[in-house]
Order: structure tokens, then C-alpha cells, then sequence
């Protein structure tokens, strides 16, 4: 039992590229938009002051944005991937 | 402060404990090999497994810390909210498949899939064991904290009880039964604290919080050349003019206040005095007097444009939207001595609701902010960010399901119920802020307290449910670290051929060991906010094991030798900053200002000179016969 390496053998996964490509581009999205999260608080504390939608400033707006961006694009990626491997591993 | 214990909530405390234990026990009589021990056989639900993931992931830090950092500091506390969630984003669009298809029982087999090196089994064994312990210490914290008010016992006594159950749920059942009590104790966690938050909407904000909370006392003065020269019915013993506060004695009871109104009145500031034989004074008698109250409440409640005593119900935009444009009154900490004395002082400090809501109070971030202050804070949101995915104990949750496709839809079952929780953190947060329930030697019991106001039965649901947080997590970091020993060093790296009862028997005395170590570690760092101290392990994962982890599934040219250094240098030049920073400095009772290191955040330094060394020793000493990724 000692040793290590995967715990089974998953057989060819056809999608693994569509699928490690997507979670790149969509990596690299929700990176640029954590960024200026970042960089708003960071160097314009006061205009995270500002309210910007139904008495509420941009510092929560963003920042719960942040959260349900999260959620949202992790159900969308999860469609594309078992969509990708229905079609791809039949 | 002094808590007294309720029957009703010490109750359902041991029916959680020994519904935790009941659980171990099952599994205990289920689990006899190496797979069912590490990795719950590889058959756990992915629904399952995804609140389990909750469950891990909602640690102390989470419920106490943010929640006490948001409630002492407003905004800024919920930073770390959005922070720890961003970092799912990684784990699932990155992290997720390729380290569910390279990996066995470990992360460390993951790591060295490609190469079968000893380097990477030593460093990836090391690293787990450091980050584990570091988180440990927080959540150890977090079991004393907690166990003051619901049992009424004293912060140790958590701390060893916490210990001890969780020893005995890893050393019966392992992975198993840390799954199952992850995945109740999740659910229950973010069903109660939707609860509270509901009942925060319905309660509203008031002035006054409710009626047994404290007047605060104010006295007329007599001053002269900003001295407080006289005031009646009291003896003036000291002053302090740089911070404003005087020290007053009556009937031989000593007790500090502040000026304010221009040095026209003076206001009773909550305040600790440790006195030169080490006895200490809260607010001017003994602990047992029970003079050190709770506080927390707004000076101005606005409500379309028009003050008001008290608001009524509010739906969630309202709740925030008053209290951006309200007043609260925050208990801002001073440290100071007089004579041979040394005072922790509370002072009032009226701050508007603007100001609450914004990034600022606790990180330095305004125009007289410093580049090192900002350079902390970009720091710690890059570790927050780029820390969870390389968590032992989250990763070791990808062993868990039966395929990768199934370690996919767990991380955004994840994702969904940490994210819905960490929104609920805001509210509760603002809530404890506001309603009269802040202990101020402990922000770490804000979100308990508050559930307290709203009665016993919330308080003791929410405690209890908290202290199986605790459990559950501690669990899982031990699990991970016994891996770890008993995997990735004693069997895969020493060569032992262990047999598979051999395997968990190991992993068992593994366990033993790194939960005593977690017990003393817990006792020494009482105190600290234990969302702070996740923080920094966060900073160590994420400078220790990202980089690796990103290039060995990325980058087709990294090798054993790049691996290994990379995780030795991320993870060493991590903890040198931390243990020269000054937060450290502080803990260990030296004058902050004299810390080698201005940074208190290493990420930004450690997390690029870590992928860096990987570029440079992986081009230096390439891996010949490395494989390839499982595909």
C-alpha cells in the first residue's frame, strides 16, 4: 500500500484541455476583477466611499459582487465542463 | 470578563460532543485500511463532500474571527470574507481536477506524481506539517475562546478539551468521520447563523441596545490649561493629556475616564489595569466584581435624513444602508502606563457610519498611510487569494470523491454555501457592533454574544455549533498532518514498507502527537485574533505550496529539484517575515518598532521569489524522466 500516485486509473479524459483552458480564461477574469478590487482599496479608500446602488457604497457592492461573481461563474463552468465531457468522452 | 454557564446551553454542548463522538465511533468500527482512514475510501458524495469542504473551510477564523474583526473594525473585516472566498476561485479553475488525478492520499503525491523524487516528498511532507500547525494554533485559540462562555471554564480548559476529542475522532476514524462531522456541523453552521442574521433584520438598530445595557456616567470638570483641575464628589489620582484621560478615585476605588466635550466632561472609559504585583483591575475592582461590561452601540440612528430612537425591521439594504448613514460609537484601544502600572484603555471614539463601511480603520490605507502599510495590505489579499488551494487539509478533501469530475462539482457546491456564509458575516458582524455585546478583551466572541442577545437557546445552538467548527477543522488539519508523517515521510520518503494496518496505525500516533502539539500551542497564543493568525497561515501555504502546485500542473520544464527548493524557499522566507514582523514582536512583549522586518505580510515577497526559484532551479536541473501530467 505504501507509494503514492493517483488512486485510480480514470481513463482518457477528452476534455481535459477544453476544460484546463476554460478555467484559465475564466482564472484570469475573475483575476483582473479581484485586482482592482485590491487596488481600489488600496490607493482610493474614499471612493470605495461612494454609494453607488440602493444606499449602498462601492466598497460592498464590490465586494459581494466579488462573492456572487464567484458562485456564478463556477455554475457556468461547471455546465461548459460536464457539457464539454458528455460530447468529447462519448 | 466573567461568563456564567447555562445549563440549557452546557446541554446541548454535550449532546453535540457526543453526537461527534458517536459518529467517530461508526466509523471507527468501518475503517480498518490505509484508503478508508486518509481518504474516506474515495466514496464520499460530492453534495456531501462540498459542504464537508464548508465545513473545513468555516474554521474558527471564519465564524469568530471575521465576524469579531468586523464587529471591532467595520469593513475591513469583511475583507478577509471576500478574500478567503476568492481563493475557491483558484482552487476550483486551476486546482481541482489535476490534483484529484495525480493524487492519492496527499497533496505531497500530487506534487511528486511526475517525478518520484525524495526532495519534493521531504519538502511537501514539511511544508504540510508547518501549514497544519499554523493553522492549528488559531483554531485552538478559537476552542478556548469558546469554551469560556458556554461552560464558564477557563481558556485552557478549551484549549484541552477541544485537543483531546479531536485526538480521539482522528485516532478512531480519520477521514471518515472528520467528513461526516464536517458535513453537519457545516450545515448547522450556516442554518444558524442565517437564523441569527434574520433576527438581526427583525430587531433593527436602537440607541440603546436593550435595558439592562450600561450607562455610561458623565461628570462635570473644572480644567485649567487643558488639566483637569477638579471634580466634585471624586479625587483626581492621575492624567495622561496626551491621550486625554484622567484617573479618578472614590471610596478607595480607582477608575479611569475620558475628556471629552472639549475638556468640559469627562466620560467612564472602559479600561484593564494590570498592577505591578501582577493583579489585575477591570475598571477599577477585581474580575470577580463583574465590573467589566459589554458595549457596543450607535450615538445616531438616521433614517431618511431624520434621527430616530430606534428603526424598526429592515431588509438587508436597509440594515446596511442605516448604518452608512448613522453614528456608532467604536471602543478604540489604548496601551499605556502609569507609573508602575500598565493600563489597556477603551476609549469612545464617535465614528460615522461612512467611515465603518470602508476600507480603513484596521489597515492603514489613508492618505497618512505609509508604502509599507500598503504594500500589508496588497500582501495579505494576494495570500488570502492565493492561499486556500494550497491548504493540506482542503486539498486532502479532493481524495475524498469517487472522480475529478466529482471533485469539481463539490469545490462549487463550496463556493456556494462559503460565499452565502460570508455574506452573512457582514451582518453579523455590523450586528454584534451595535447591540451592546462586545466583550472588549476578546473580539474573538462577538458573533456568540451576539446570539446570546437573542437568547439562550441561539447562544447555545451557535456555541455548540462553533465548537464543533473547531473540532472539525482541528480534525481535519491533524488528519492532514498525520498524512503527512505517516504517508509522505515514514513510508514514501524513509522507505518503511509499512503494511496498510501499519499505514494507519502510524497515521493514528501521528495524530496523537500533532494534537498535543496543537494543545500547547493553543494555551500559549491566547488572545489573538484568531482570524489574524489564519491569515498568516494562509501567507505560508500560498508561498510554500502554490507555486508548486501551479507549475508541476502548467509548466512542462519543472523539475523534482525546482519543486522542492521552491517550497523550501517560499516556506522559509514566509516564516522569517512573520517571525521578524512587528505583530510578532508584540506577541513576544517587544517594542514593535524595533522588528527587523516593517512587513507583516510576507506573500508579496515569498509567493514571486518562490515561483522564481522554481523557474531558475528547474532550468538549472532539469528532470530528465519526468512524466507527464495524468491527462
Amino acid at each position: 500500500m505504501a507509494g503514492h500516485g493517483p488512486a485510480a486509473d480514470w481513463g482518457e479524459d477528452k476534455a481535459s484541455g477544453y476544460k484546463a483552458r476554460l478555467g484559465i480564461y475564466l482564472f484570469i477574469v475573475y483575476c483582473v476583477v479581484y485586482a482592482a478590487f485590491v487596488a481600489l482599496n488600496t490607493f482610493s479608500p474614499k471612493m470605495m466611499g461612494m454609494i453607488v446602488f440602493s444606499g449602498l457604497n462601492l466598497a460592498v457592492v464590490y465586494g459581494m459582487g466579488l462573492i456572487i461573481l464567484a458562485i456564478i461563474m463556477g455554475v457556468i463552468y461547471n455546465h461548459k465542463c460536464t457539457k464539454a465531457e458528455d460530447l468529447m468522452n462519448k | 470578563m466573567i461568563y456564567d454557564a447555562s445549563i440549557f446551553a452546557v446541554i446541548i454542548f454535550v449532546m453535540f460532543v457526543i453526537a461527534v463522538l458517536g459518529i467517530s465511533k461508526y466509523f471507527a468500527s468501518k475503517t480498518k485500511s490505509s484508503a478508508g482512514y486518509y481518504a474516506a475510501g474515495g466514496q464520499i458524495h460530492w453534495a456531501v463532500n462540498g459542504i464537508a469542504f464548508a465545513g473545513d473551510y468555516l474554521s474558527a477564523a471564519s465564524f469568530l474571527g471575521i465576524c469579531g474583526m468586523i464587529a471591532f473594525f467595520g469593513y475591513d473585516g469583511f475583507l478577509y470574507s471576500i478574500g478567503y472566498l476568492a481563493g475557491w476561485v483558484v482552487a476550483l479553475f486551476v486546482v481541482a481536477e489535476p490534483l484529484k488525478k495525480a493524487g492519492k492520499y496527499t497533496f505531497t503525491d500530487a506534487l511528486d506524481n511526475r517525478f518520484n523524487s525524495k526532495a519534493i516528498q521531504l519538502m511537501a511532507a514539511i511544508s504540510t506539517l508547518i501549514v497544519s500547525v499554523c493553522y492549528l494554533i488559531p483554531q485552538m485559540v478559537g476552542a478556548g475562546a469558546l469554551i469560556t462562555p458556554l461552560l464558564g471554564m477557563p481558556h485552557y480548559v478549551g484549549v484541552i478539551l477541544v485537543g483531546g476529542i479531536v485526538i480521539f475522532i482522528v485516532a478512531t476514524a480519520g477521514m471518515a468521520s472528520t467528513t461526516y462531522v464536517q458535513f453537519i456541523k457545516g450545515g448547522l453552521l450556516i442554518f444558524f447563523s442565517t437564523i441569527l442574521t434574520i433576527s438581526l433584520f427583525v430587531n433593527g438598530y436602537k440607541l440603546m441596545p436593550d435595558e439592562n445595557y450600561h450607562e455610561f456616567i458623565t461628570l462635570s470638570v473644572a480644567s485649567e490649561n487643558g488639566q483637569v483641575t477638579s471634580v466634585d464628589g471624586y479625587t483626581i489620582a492621575s492624567q495622561n493629556s496626551d491621550l486625554g484621560v484622567v484617573k479618578l478615585e472614590k471610596d478607595g476605588v480607582q477608575t479611569w475616564w475620558q475628556l471629552q466635550d472639549e475638556g468640559k466632561t469627562l466620560i467612564e472609559a472602559p479600561s484593564v489595569v494590570v498592577l505591578e504585583n501582577g493583579d489585575e483591575l477591570y475598571n477599577g475592582a477585581p474580575k470577580e466584581d463583574r465590573k467589566f461590561y459589554q458595549v457596543g452601540h450607535m450615538s445616531k440612528i438616521i433614517v431618511d435624513g431624520k434621527e430616530v430612537e430606534e428603526t424598526g425591521a429592515l431588509g438587508p439594504f436597509e440594515f446596511l444602508e442605516t448604518i452608512t448613514n448613522s453614528e456608532v460609537i467604536l471602543f478604540k484601544k489604548n496601551v499605556f502606563h502609569d507609573g508602575a502600572d500598565k493600563v489597556t484603555l477603551w476609549k469612545h471614539t464617535p465614528t460615522k457610519g461612512e467611515r465603518i463601511m470602508r476600507p480603513g480603520l484596521k489597515f492603514h490605507l489613508d492618505e497618512n498611510s505609509t508604502g509599507w502599510d500598503k504594500t500589508n495590505f496588497i500582501s495579505l489579499m494576494l495570500a488570502l487569494f492565493l492561499g486556500t488551494s494550497a491548504l493540506p487539509h482542503i486539498l486532502i478533501r479532493y481524495y475524498t470523491v469517487p472522480s475529478p469530475k466529482d471533485a469539481r462539482k463539490s469545490t462549487i457546491v463550496a463556493i456556494a454555501s462559503i460565499g452565502f456564509f460570508y455574506v452573512l458575516t457582514l451582518f453579523m458582524g455590523l450586528g454584534a457592533m451595535t447591540h451592546g455585546v462586545l466583550d472588549l478583551g476578546s473580539s474573538n466572541m462577538s458573533a456568540p454574544l451576539l446570539a446570546k442577545f437573542f437568547g439562550i437557546f441561539l447562544f447555545s445552538c451557535i456555541s455548540a455549533i462553533a465548537f464543533a467548527t473547531v473540532l472539525g477543522t482541528v480534525s481535519g488539519l491533524i488528519v492532514a498532518a498525520s498524512g503527512a508523517v505517516a504517508h509522505d515521510l515514514i513510508s514514501n520518503f524513509g522507505g518503511v514498507n509499512l503494511s496498510d494496518a501499519g499505514q494507519v496505525k502510524a497515521g493514528k500516533i501521528s495524530a496523537v502527537v500533532v494534537g498535543l502539539i496543537a494543545i500547547v500551542l493553543g494555551i500559549l497564543f491566547k488572545g489573538m485574533n484568531v482570524s489574524f493568525l489564519v491569515g498568516l497561515a494562509f501567507a505560508v501555504a500560498a508561498s510554500a505550496n502554490l507555486p508548486a502546485i501551479m507549475m508541476v500542473i502548467f509548466w512542462k520544464k519543472t523539475s523534482a529539484i525546482g519543486v522542492a527548493t521552491s517550497i523550501f524557499v517560499g516556506m522559509t522566507t514566509a516564516l522569517a517575515i512573520i517571525l521578524t514582523s512587528p505583530s510578532m514582536y508584540a506577541q513576544y512583549g517587544l517594542d514593535p518598532a524595533t522588528a527587523p522586518s516593517p512587513l507583516g505580510q510576507p506573500g508579496i515577497i515569498s509567493i514571486p521569489l518562490a515561483f522564481l526559484t522554481l523557474i531558475v532551479f528547474s532550468l538549472l536541473f532539469p528532470s530528465k524522466d519526468a512524466k507527464p501530467m495524468p491527462n
